[in-house]
């Protein structure tokens, strides 16, 4: 897009771009609060009003156990749920891409659907289900229930990203001689494999941070937010902020890493 | 006859028996993982139980075997026709037992009656008592739930679009890296965002004090925005929090329709049209209108149904009808008023989705 001529039309411009800019800020305001408050020294037991500046927490991260426990476990199961979910989901995405068959479109619809359902109604409806049948609940029914809205998310991102997948070249492989096996892991996996990656690193991020459906279904088992959550009256300490400041370096740097690979091998493809 | 020769012997002709049903393995693959499917959803809810469970269980078992098998019998073109549905059987299982069966729970659920008052099993009576009490007692949670998300939703749009424009169009070479930021903030817990701004809008908080230091209290205070000096525990600090969380629900969506425009049409617009604005409503808008309409479904959805924010952010008056549900579920422990509630809360965001879809399709959902 060229630039405006007019003297209006650049002030348009330049007032949209402010606007932008302040939107863009706007998304990071609870971010910075998270930043500076672990470097805050509260006076009481809620890291809520700023006091004075201290090195303390960070002195030993992980110091608070019951809250680093609570992290272990909320990272066990992301792990182990984004995990079946991302060989789940992408079976199915492979099935819709790759494979124009009866029930198609119903099952593309299907999979939208735990994804416009309000958490509140998944999370209480697990819960009759476990009720119903008798079961226990703790860390395996949470794991449960984050593949249940993984899956779905898996299969359509990567359905998105394998859209503009070219098939034929499978159909080159074979005619090469390569068995169907063979096919797929040299030519299709490969191929399919950013797009997996990315979704799986999304739905982990989903598992670590959900809140509703895992306080339905959690029993006594105690992931980040649920334990945050109970001490809600309580406490809200400094090493809150320094966890989540940890984990938001990690999948900053995750998606950095992430993204120049995609970059460069976009670039090799191109030519480049 | 003609016609079925060529098929059948492709099938194989030594195995006269399985001639017949293997000729059309789409059939059975698409039959298997139906009836496999409605099977769990059946034992799932407790529809059968005992030795029928397992003789469901075990239907299950055959409905897989019978894929497996025709896809043995078959030739390669019986093993390519049913290759999608065996790569979807496990996730669609999944599903089935755990998303679907769930919900006749709870529709099951929201027909019961408790027994007594510590009971954790309600037994179900057809007790449409449970969705009356759930109109009646619930009305103004379901209203705030509706009327707050439904204000978030267009709050994300007015602060979304323009970024996701800017973005798409003047990001240039920066582009990934800029919707790469619009993501990161949400890699911190959903929960700790929201209680971030409980302590930014507090009274002692940054914004508060900043908003009343510059006198701008007292006009938010006459619009209706703020309660005297206090931000925190109004229905704009909910609202607020509403908006925040669901933005980039709206903005990705937004930023993909209009990431797909080819710069050439603005181009051309700019030519037929002369001015910018009328090139921006013409031509970009409506070609960016599916984004709006996948963002307004991803952020209404989610909105309608929170607690977190009102619980963190709002008061005793501002509750939504997520917090109703998640209170009269897990601290009142009434379930069957809880399911009813449930129950209508999706039943009503799934009419508007089906009209909505109608008109606008889902393609962009994903």
């Amino acid at each position: 897009m060229s630039a405006p001529t007019t003297t209006g039309g650049r002030i348009g411009r330049y007032a949209v771009n402010l606007y932008a800019a302040l939107a863009m800020f706007y998304l990071f305001i609870p971010i910075i609060w998270i930043v500076v408050f672990s470097f805050n020294k509260p006076a009481g037991k809620f890291n809520f009003v700023w006091q004075e500046f201290t090195l303390d927490n960070w002195s030993d991260p992980f110091r608070d156990e019951a809250l680093t426990d609570a992290l272990v476990v909320s990272l066990q199961i992301a792990l182990v749920s984004t995990l079946i979910a991302t060989v789940l989901g992408s079976l199915i995405a492979i099935a819709i891409t790759r494979y124009s068959f009866r029930g198609g479109s119903g099952i593309g619809f299907f999979l939208i659907l735990p994804l416009t359902t309000p958490e509140v109604v998944i999370g209480a409806s697990l819960l009759t289900l476990f009720i119903g049948a008798d079961v226990d609940r703790n860390m395996r029914t949470v794991i449960i229930a984050h593949v249940m809205f993984q899956v779905s998310f898996v299969a359509l991102t990567v359905r998105a990203r394998a859209r503009g997948f070219d098939f034929t070249l499978e159909q080159a492989a074979q005619d090469l001689g390569a068995t169907p096996m063979r096919t797929f892991w040299k030519i299709t996996f490969p191929l399919l494999l950013p797009g997996i990656a990315a979704a799986a690193l999304l739905s982990f991020a989903l598992s670590i941070d959900d809140f509703i459906i895992t306080l339905f279904n959690a029993g006594s088992t105690s992931t980040f937010p649920l334990y945050i959550n109970a001490l809600r009256k309580v406490s809200f300490s400094p090493q809150i902020n320094v966890l989540a400041t940890i984990i938001l370096l990690a999948s900053t740097i995750l998606l950095v890493v992430g993204s120049a690979r995609a970059f460069r091998s976009e670039r090799r493809a191109a030519g480049g | 006859m003609t016609v079925t020769e060529p098929d059948r012997a492709q099938v194989g002709s030594s195995r006269s028996s399985t001639q017949r049903w293997a000729r059309h393995p789409e059939r059975i693959g698409l039959g298997a993982l139906i009836a496999a499917g409605l099977l769990l959803v059946a034992v799932g809810t407790g529809l059968v139980d005992g030795p029928l469970a397992i003789a469901a269980l075990v239907l299950v078992l055959v409905c897989i075997v019978a894929l497996i098998m025709t896809a043995m019998v078959g030739g390669p073109e019986a093993r390519r026709k049913l290759a999608p549905y065996g790569l979807l059987k496990p996730g669609m299982l999944w599903l089935a037992l755990f998303y679907l069966a769930p919900l006749v729970t709870l529709l099951k659920n929201s027909l019961s009656t408790l027994p007594s008052r510590f009971a954790v099993r309600a037994t179900f009576d057809w007790n449409f008592d449970n969705y009356v009490t759930a109109f009646t007692d619930f009305a103004p949670q379901f209203q705030r739930a509706f009327l707050y998300a439904g204000l978030a939703t267009v709050l994300t749009i007015l602060i979304g679009y323009p970024l996701a424009y800017v973005i798409a169009f003047r990001g240039g070479k920066y582009r990934s890296v800029l919707i790469g930021m619009v993501i990161i903030p949400f890699f911190t817990a959903f929960l700790i965002r929201t209680i971030a701004w409980q302590s930014l809008l507090a009274d002692q908080g940054v914004i508060t004090r900043m908003i009343n230091w510059t006198g701008f209290g007292k006009v938010l205070d006459a619009v209706g925005i703020m309660d005297g000096e206090q931000l925190l525990n109004t229905p704009a600090a909910v609202v607020g929090g509403l908006t925040y969380n669901f933005l980039p629900f709206m903005i990705l969506p937004i930023y993909v329709s209009l990431e797909k425009i080819d710069p050439n049409l603005v181009d051309a617009a700019r030519d037929l049209y002369s001015t910018t604005p009328k090139a921006f409503w013409k031509v970009i808008f409506p070609l960016s209108l599916p984004g709006v309409f996948a963002g307004t479904l991803l952020t209404f959805i989610p909105a309608a149904g929170d607690f977190v924010n009102a619980l963190y952010l709002g008061n005793p008056n501002t509750t939504m009808i997520g917090n109703s549900i998640q209170d009269q579920f897990l601290v009142q422990n009434n379930a069957p008023v809880a399911a009813a509630m449930a129950f209508v809360l999706m039943a009503i965001i799934t009419v508007m989705v089906l009209i909505y879809s109608r008109f606008f399709g889902t393609e962009d959902l994903a």
